[in-house]
C-alpha cells in the first residue's frame, strides 16, 4: 500500500504481540451502529506518474503569472523570489519538522524565527513582532481584538480604504465579542484624519498604509488623534516592502501593525499559504497573540532559543488565551527571513524604489490614454486606481485573452466604482511589458476611440 | 564552544546577496513621486551578506533541526506521518504556485476544479454535505465551525451562551469558544477515558450551543458512546462539533457524519499529510451537514456543468476568517494524497496507524504506566509517574533523554488529565524496525532512570545545545537582536 | 512554615492583617507548585477588589493562575519589586513576595478564610 511500509507478515506478527486476531478486533470499540458498511466512494487511486500528469494538466488550465503578465496586486504581490529562498526553505529539515516544542533539537527553526522577528521589527519600525499569524487579514482581526483587550473599550473605527476582505475578516472576529465597528469614509483615495471620529469610547483607529487603493495615508495625523483620545492606532499593511522606502509605521505612531508578509519571498499560491504578522510595542507584548521566540542560554551558558511567554497561548491559558492560534505559518516566515537576508537594506530599498518608479511610469501612460483617467491624485506606492471607459470587469476579461492580468475591478467591493481598476506594478514588470499593456488596453478597451496613447515616449 | 552566529553577525557593510535589476523607466526625482516627509530616513538594519553566506547560514540552521525526513517523530496528536515528495513537486507547479488569487474565474478553472474535487472526496470521507477550505489551520477551522453554529442559532432566533468541552480537550477548543463569545463549560472524563455521560447530562440544557468533542479523544480512545452522546446533545437542540485532529484513526472505518456530528474540521496537515513546516502552514477543511451549509464562509466553490465558479452571494454566510480562499498550496498536496491512496489506501492508513499504536502500547506496558490500558486508536497516553516516584525523574527528563537516542520526544504533559503524560503517536508510515528501535530506547531510558538518573535529569547531552533556560527567557524577554551601540 | 497569624484562602492566597489594612500574597505551597514565577500581573493602586474575585495573575513558564482577593476593598499598595524580581514569590512567598495591600471594607470577611491549621489540612500537610 502506498506510504504504508508494513508487510503482511509484519502485520500478523504485530497482531499476535497485541493479542488480537485481526485488525477488525482493533476497532471493536467502534459501535456497529456507526461503522461504514461499504467501501468509500472516492475517485480511483492514481499511480505517481498518472497523478503528476493530471495535476500538471489542472495547473496548465490556469492563467498563472508566467502566462498572463501580472498587473494585479490587491493583497497578493508578484515580486521576484530569488531561487535560493525556496531551495533553502524547502529543505526537508525545515519542511517536515513540527512546532519547536523540543527546543534543543530545533535550534534551526527557532533561531530563524528570532531573526525573522528582528527583521520584521526593523522593516516596520516596531519593538516586537511575533513569529507569524495566518495572513494579513486574520492578523488584523486579532490586532483589533488585542486593542479592545488593551483599552477595555469596545468600539473601533475602520477606514473604507482598508482592503475590503480584511474589513470583512475584522468584522467576523469582532462581532461575536460585541465590538462595534464604524467605517471612516475615504475621500480622494485617502482617509483624511478627522478628530471628531475618535472619542473616549474608541479602542482603535484602523487604517491601511499604503492603503487598498495604493495611496499613502497620513499615519502621523491619525496617531495624534487616536492617542489624544486614549485609543490605539492599528495599521494594516499588505506589502511591507513599501517600507524599504517609506517611513515605517512604528516611526509614525502605530501601536499595532498587522501585516501581510507574503510579498517577502512567498509565492502567490492562489491566495495561500500567506504570512500574517503582528508587531507592537514592548509594553503590549503580553496581550499579543501568536508564538514568540526568545533568546536564552543553555546549561553551559551557550546562546539558544526557545518559545517564550507561552502563558498567553491556548495550550496553557485555554479560554483565557489571547488567541486560539496554534499552527501558524512558520515556513513562510523562514522564507521571508531568507528573502530579507538576500536583499539586505540596500535590496529592500531598491525593490521599493523600482516599484514606485515603474508604477509612476505606468500611471503617466494610463493618464494620457484616451478614455482612461486616474481616479485619485494622492501619492501612491506600487498600486493605483484608474477609471476605465468600459466596466473594469469587462476590461479585465478582455485583457486576459490578450495575455494580461490587468488588475482588480473594484465594482465588486465599492458601489459606484464599476469603472475602477486597481492596477499594480512590481519590480518584475518591465518597461516593454508596460508599453505593450497600454497599447493593448488602448486597442481593446476603448474601441470607439482611435487608439493614440500606446506609444508615448 | 562558540555560538552559532546570527545572520546579523555575519553582516559586512557593503556586501550584497541579490541580483535585482536597475530601473528601466525614465528617471524622475523621487520627491516628485513620494512626498519627502513620507520617506524613510534610515535603512532598516538587515544583514548585508552574500548569497553564499545566506546559503551556508540556512543550511547550517537546517542541520540544527529535527524533521520527519531525519527520524521518528512520535508526537502525539500531531500525526507526524511521512510527507511525500511528489506533493512538493505538484504544489510548486507554476500553474498553482504562480496563480494570483484575483485571476478571473475563467482563468482559474484548474484550481477551482481541484478544490471542487477535493471537496467531494472529503465530504464522502466525513459523511458530510458541504465543505469549506478557507481556514488556515485546525484552530481556525474551529473558529469557522463555532461561528456557523452561532449563526445557525441566530437564524432561528435563539441565543445560546455555552459551549461544552471535555476536560481532555485540546486548548484550542476552549480558546475558540471564548473567541466566539461563549462561556466554556468543562465536563470530566469517566474512568475508562471516555466522556462521562452523566456529567454531560448534568450540564446539558438549552443554554448549550455545542459540544466540542474530539474523536478518538486525546487519550487516543474512541468515544464508545458517541452516537448516544449525539442523541442527548441533539435532544436539547445543541450541535455536535468534532475536533477532527485525530481523523487519521478512522478514515474509511467510520464517518463523523454517521456518528452524529453536525460540523467538523480536518487538520489537513495531520491526516492528509501536508508538511508541518516547523509550525505551519497548515491547511484545514470544515465539513458540515446541510442545515449548516447556508452559513459557510464566502466564497464557496460551485460547479455548473463543466465550469467552476466562486459563489459570493450567500446572505447567511458567517463572512470570512481570512483573505482569499484558503491555504491552496497545501490543498494541492492534500488532493495528491487522497488520489494516491484512494478508498482502499485510506482505509489502510487508519488500520495501520491503529495497529502501530497498539503494538507500541503493549511493548511499552511493562516499563511505563499506561493509565487507560485498553485497545487504543492511532495513539495512546503513557505516563512517567512510575519513574517520577521511583527514581525522581520527570517526564520532561525522559523526553529530553529521548533526543539523545535520535528520536523526537512524544507529546508530554498533554492531555492535562493524565499526570506526567507521554502521548505517543507512531503513524502508519513508520516501519516495524523503527518502532522496535524506539521501544529499545524507551526501555533503555527506563533502565537509566533506575541506574543513572542524573544522566536522564541532565539530558540532552548530544544535541546542538543543552537544556535551555526557559525561566530566564520568560523573565527577561529578548525577542529580537539589537545592533550594537 | 505557615504563619499562625495569617488567614488562608482555599485558592492559596494568604492575608495578613496590618491595622485596618490587609497584606496579600500567595502561599509557599502555591509558589512551589507553580515552580519558578516569571511574571506577576497586579492591579493599579486605587483598584477595587472583591472578596474571592480575581485581581491579578501569577505566571510560571508553563502555568498561569488567577489571584483571588481574600478581602474586598481598595488596593492601596502594590509590590512594584515583583516587576523586576518575580523570583521573590518563590524565595520568600510569605514575606518579600507579597503582592498587594488592601484597605479592607469589611475585615470580618477574613473570618471566612482558613486558619493555618485548616490550611495545612487543606493542602495535605497537616
Ligand atoms: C486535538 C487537537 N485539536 C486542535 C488542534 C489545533 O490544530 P492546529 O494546530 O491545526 O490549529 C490540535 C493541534 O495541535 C490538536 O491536536
Amino acid at each position: 500500500m502506498r506510504y504504508v511500509p508494513t508487510t503482511p507478515a509484519e502485520r500478523e506478527a504485530m497482531l499476535r504481540a497485541i493479542g488480537v486476531r485481526s485488525v477488525d478486533d482493533l476497532f471493536a470499540d467502534v459501535p456497529e451502529r456507526v461503522r461504514l458498511r461499504r467501501p468509500l466512494r472516492l475517485r480511483p487511486a492514481l499511480s505517481d506518474p498518472e497523478l503528476l500528469r493530471y495535476l500538471a494538466e489542472l495547473a496548465e488550465r490556469n492563467g498563472h503569472a508566467d502566462r498572463l503578465r501580472c498587473f494585479v496586486g490587491a493583497g497578493a504581490y508578484d515580486h521576484f523570489v530569488p531561487p535560493a529562498v525556496w531551495q533553502l526553505a524547502g529543505r526537508g529539515e525545515f519542511l517536515t519538522a513540527y512546532t519547536p516544542y523540543q527546543a534543543e533539537l530545533m535550534q534551526g527553526e527557532l533561531q530563524a524565527a528570532y531573526e525573522y522577528q528582528t527583521m520584521v521589527c526593523e522593516l516596520l519600525g516596531m519593538e516586537v513582532a511575533n513569529a507569524s499569524m495566518y495572513d494579513g487579514a486574520s492578523a488584523l482581526g486579532e490586532a483589533v481584538v488585542m486593542a479592545r483587550d488593551l483599552t477595555r473599550r469596545d468600539r473601533v473605527v475602520v477606514s473604507q480604504a482598508v482592503h475590503p476582505e480584511y474589513r470583512q475578516v475584522l468584522r467576523t472576529y469582532t462581532e461575536p465579542l460585541g465590538v462595534r465597528v464604524a467605517e471612516l469614509r475615504s475621500e480622494g483615495g485617502v482617509t483624511p484624519p478627522e478628530a471628531g471620529a475618535v472619542d473616549g469610547r474608541i479602542a482603535a483607529v484602523v487604517v491601511q498604509h499604503p492603503n487598498f487603493f495604493g495611496c499613502l495615508e497620513d499615519l502621523r495625523g491619525w496617531a495624534e488623534i487616536a492617542h489624544r483620545a486614549g485609543a490605539l492606532l492599528v495599521v494594516a499593511c499588505a506589502d511591507p516592502l513599501a517600507f524599504g522606502l517609506l517611513a515605517p509605521p512604528g516611526e509614525l505612531g502605530a501601536d499595532i501593525v498587522a501585516a501581510e508578509d507574503q510579498p517577502l519571498g512567498n509565492p502567490l499560491n492562489f491566495g495561500g499559504p500567506f504570512l500574517g504578522i503582528i508587531a507592537t510595542r514592548e509594553a503590549f507584548v503580553r496581550r499579543m497573540p501568536g508564538r514568540l521566540v526568545g533568546a536564552t542560554v543553555d546549561s553551559r551558558g551557550r546562546r539558544g532559543f526557545v518559545l517564550t511567554l507561552q502563558t498567553r497561548e491556548q495550550h496553557i491559558r485555554r479560554e483565557k488565551a489571547t488567541s486560539n492560534i496554534c499552527t501558524n505559518e512558520a515556513l513562510n516566515a523562514l522564507a521571508a527571513a531568507i528573502y530579507l537576508s538576500l536583499l539586505g537594506p540596500e535590496g529592500v530599498r531598491r525593490v521599493a524604489e523600482l516599484c514606485v518608479r515603474k508604477a509612476a511610469y505606468l500611471k503617466s501612460l494610463l493618464a494620457a490614454l484616451p478614455g482612461f483617467e486616474l481616479a485619485f491624485a494622492a501619492p501612491t506606492f506600487h498600486e493605483f486606481v484608474v477609471r476605465t471607459p468600459r466596466p473594469a470587469s469587462a476590461v479585465v476579461r478582455t485583457m486576459a485573452r490578450e495575455g494580461f492580468l490587468a488588475g482588480l475591478p473594484l465594482g465588486r467591493f465599492y458601489r459606484g466604482m464599476r469603472d475602477g481598476l486597481l492596477v499594480c506594478v512590481t519590480e518584475t514588470r518591465t518597461r516593454e511589458e508596460m508599453d505593450e499593456f497600454v497599447e493593448v488596453l488602448g486597442r481593446v478597451a476603448a474601441p470607439r476611440l482611435r487608439a493614440v496613447g500606446g506609444r508615448t515616449r | 564552544m562558540t555560538d552559532f552566529p546570527l545572520i546579523f553577525e555575519r553582516s559586512v557593510p557593503g556586501r550584497r546577496g541579490h541580483g535585482l535589476p536597475e530601473p528601466d523607466v525614465p528617471d524622475r526625482p523621487l520627491e516628485e513621486l513620494v512626498p519627502p516627509q513620507a520617506l524613510r530616513t534610515r535603512l532598516p538594519h538587515l544583514p548585508e551578506v552574500s548569497e553564499l553566506d545566506v546559503v551556508r547560514h540556512y543550511t547550517g540552521l537546517s542541520h540544527r533541526n529535527f524533521s520527519i525526513d531525519e527520524g521518528f517523530y512520535p508526537l502525539g496528536s500531531c500525526t507526524m506521518k511521512y510527507n511525500p515528495k511528489l506533493h512538493e513537486e505538484a504544489a510548486r507547479l507554476p500553474g498553482f504556485a504562480r496563480l494570483h488569487p484575483y485571476t478571473p474565474e475563467e482563468w482559474a478553472q484548474g484550481a477551482l476544479r481541484l478544490l471542487w474535487e477535493l471537496g467531494e472526496e472529503l465530504r464522502e470521507l466525513a459523511g458530510m454535505d458541504a465543505v469549506t477550505f478557507q481556514p488556515a489551520a485546525g484552530a481556525h477551522g474551529e473558529l469557522v465551525g463555532l461561528l456557523m453554529v452561532r449563526a445557525y442559532f441566530a437564524s432561528r432566533g435563539e441565543r445560546r451562551t455555552r459551549v461544552i468541552v471535555p476536560d481532555s480537550a485540546h486548548g484550542t477548543n476552549p480558546a475558540t469558544a471564548a473567541m466566539v463569545g461563549y462561556e466554556v463549560v468543562t465536563v470530566r472524563s469517566d474512568p475508562r477515558g471516555n466522556l462521562d455521560l452523566a456529567a454531560l447530562e448534568a450540564v446539558l440544557d438549552e443554554r448549550a450551543a455545542a459540544l466540542m468533542l474530539t474523536n478518538p479523544n486525546t487519550l487516543g480512545l474512541f468515544e464508545e458512546q458517541v452516537d448516544r452522546i449525539a442523541e442527548r446533545v441533539h435532544a436539547v437542540g445543541a450541535q455536535m462539533y468534532l475536533d477532527g485532529a485525530n481523523f487519521n484513526a478512522m478514515v474509511g472505518v467510520t464517518r463523523p457524519g454517521d456518528q452524529g456530528f453536525d460540523v467538523m474540521h480536518m487538520n489537513l496537515h495531520k491526516t492528509f499529510s501536508t508538511p508541518h513546516g516547523g509550525g505551519g502552514p497548515g491547511a484545514c477543511a470544515v465539513a458540515v451537514k446541510s442545515h449548516l451549509e447556508p452559513f459557510l464562509p464566502v466564497p464557496v466553490v460551485v460547479r455548473e456543468g463543466e465550469r467552476y465558479r466562486l459563489d459570493f452571494d450567500r446572505p447567511q454566510s458567517v463572512g470570512r476568517v481570512r483573505a482569499f480562499y484558503g491555504n491552496f498550496a497545501n490543498l494541492v498536496r492534500a488532493y495528491a494524497y487522497v488520489r494516491s491512496l484512494g478508498a482502499e489506501g485510506l482505509r489502510a492508513v487508519a488500520e495501520h496507524a491503529v495497529l502501530h499504536a497498539n503494538y507500541l502500547r503493549v511493548r511499552l506496558a511493562p516499563y511505563y504506566e499506561i493509565p487507560y490500558d485498553r485497545i487504543c486508536k492511532h495513539e495512546f497516553v503513557a505516563s512517567g509517574i512510575r519513574q517520577k516516584r521511583r527514581d525522581g525523574v520527570s517526564t520532561k527528563d525522559i523526553a529530553k533523554r529521548l533526543l539523545d537516542y535520535g528520536f523526537h520526544a512524544p507529546t508530554v504533559y498533554f492531555p492535562l488529565i493524565v499526570e506526567e503524560a507521554i502521548m505517543i503517536e507512531p503513524t502508519e508510515t513508520e516501519s516495524l524496525q523503527t518502532l522496535e528501535a524506539f521501544v529499545e530506547a524507551m526501555v533503555a531510558i527506563d533502565r537509566e532512570c533506575r541506574e543513572d538518573p542524573e544522566r536522564v535529569r541532565t539530558a540532552p547531552h548530544t544535541t546542538p545545545v543543552g537544556r535551555l533556560d526557559e525561566v530566564r527567557a520568560a523573565r527577561q524577554p529578548d525577542l529580537r537582536w539589537k545592533p550594537k551601540g | 512554615m505557615y504563619p499562625e497569624d495569617y488567614r488562608y484562602s482555599t485558592e492559596h492566597e494568604w492575608a495578613k492583617r496590618e491595622d485596618g489594612r490587609v497584606r496579600v500574597g500567595i502561599t509557599r505551597f502555591a509558589a512551589d507548585r507553580l515552580t519558578d514565577v516569571v511574571y506577576v500581573e497586579l492591579p493599579a493602586v486605587g483598584t477595587q477588589v472583591q472578596f474571592m474575585q480575581p485581581f491579578g495573575v501569577v505566571e510560571s513558564v508553563k502555568a498561569a493562575s488567577d489571584l483571588y482577593a481574600p478581602v474586598s476593598g481598595r488596593v492601596v499598595e502594590v509590590n512594584e519589586r515583583l516587576r523586576e524580581h518575580p523570583e521573590l514569590v518563590n524565595e520568600d512567598p510569605h514575606g518579600q513576595g507579597w503582592m498587594i495591600v488592601v484597605e479592607a471594607e469589611d475585615p470580618s470577611e477574613l473570618e471566612r478564610l482558613l486558619d493555618a491549621d485548616a490550611y495545612r489540612r487543606h493542602i495535605g500537610e497537616a
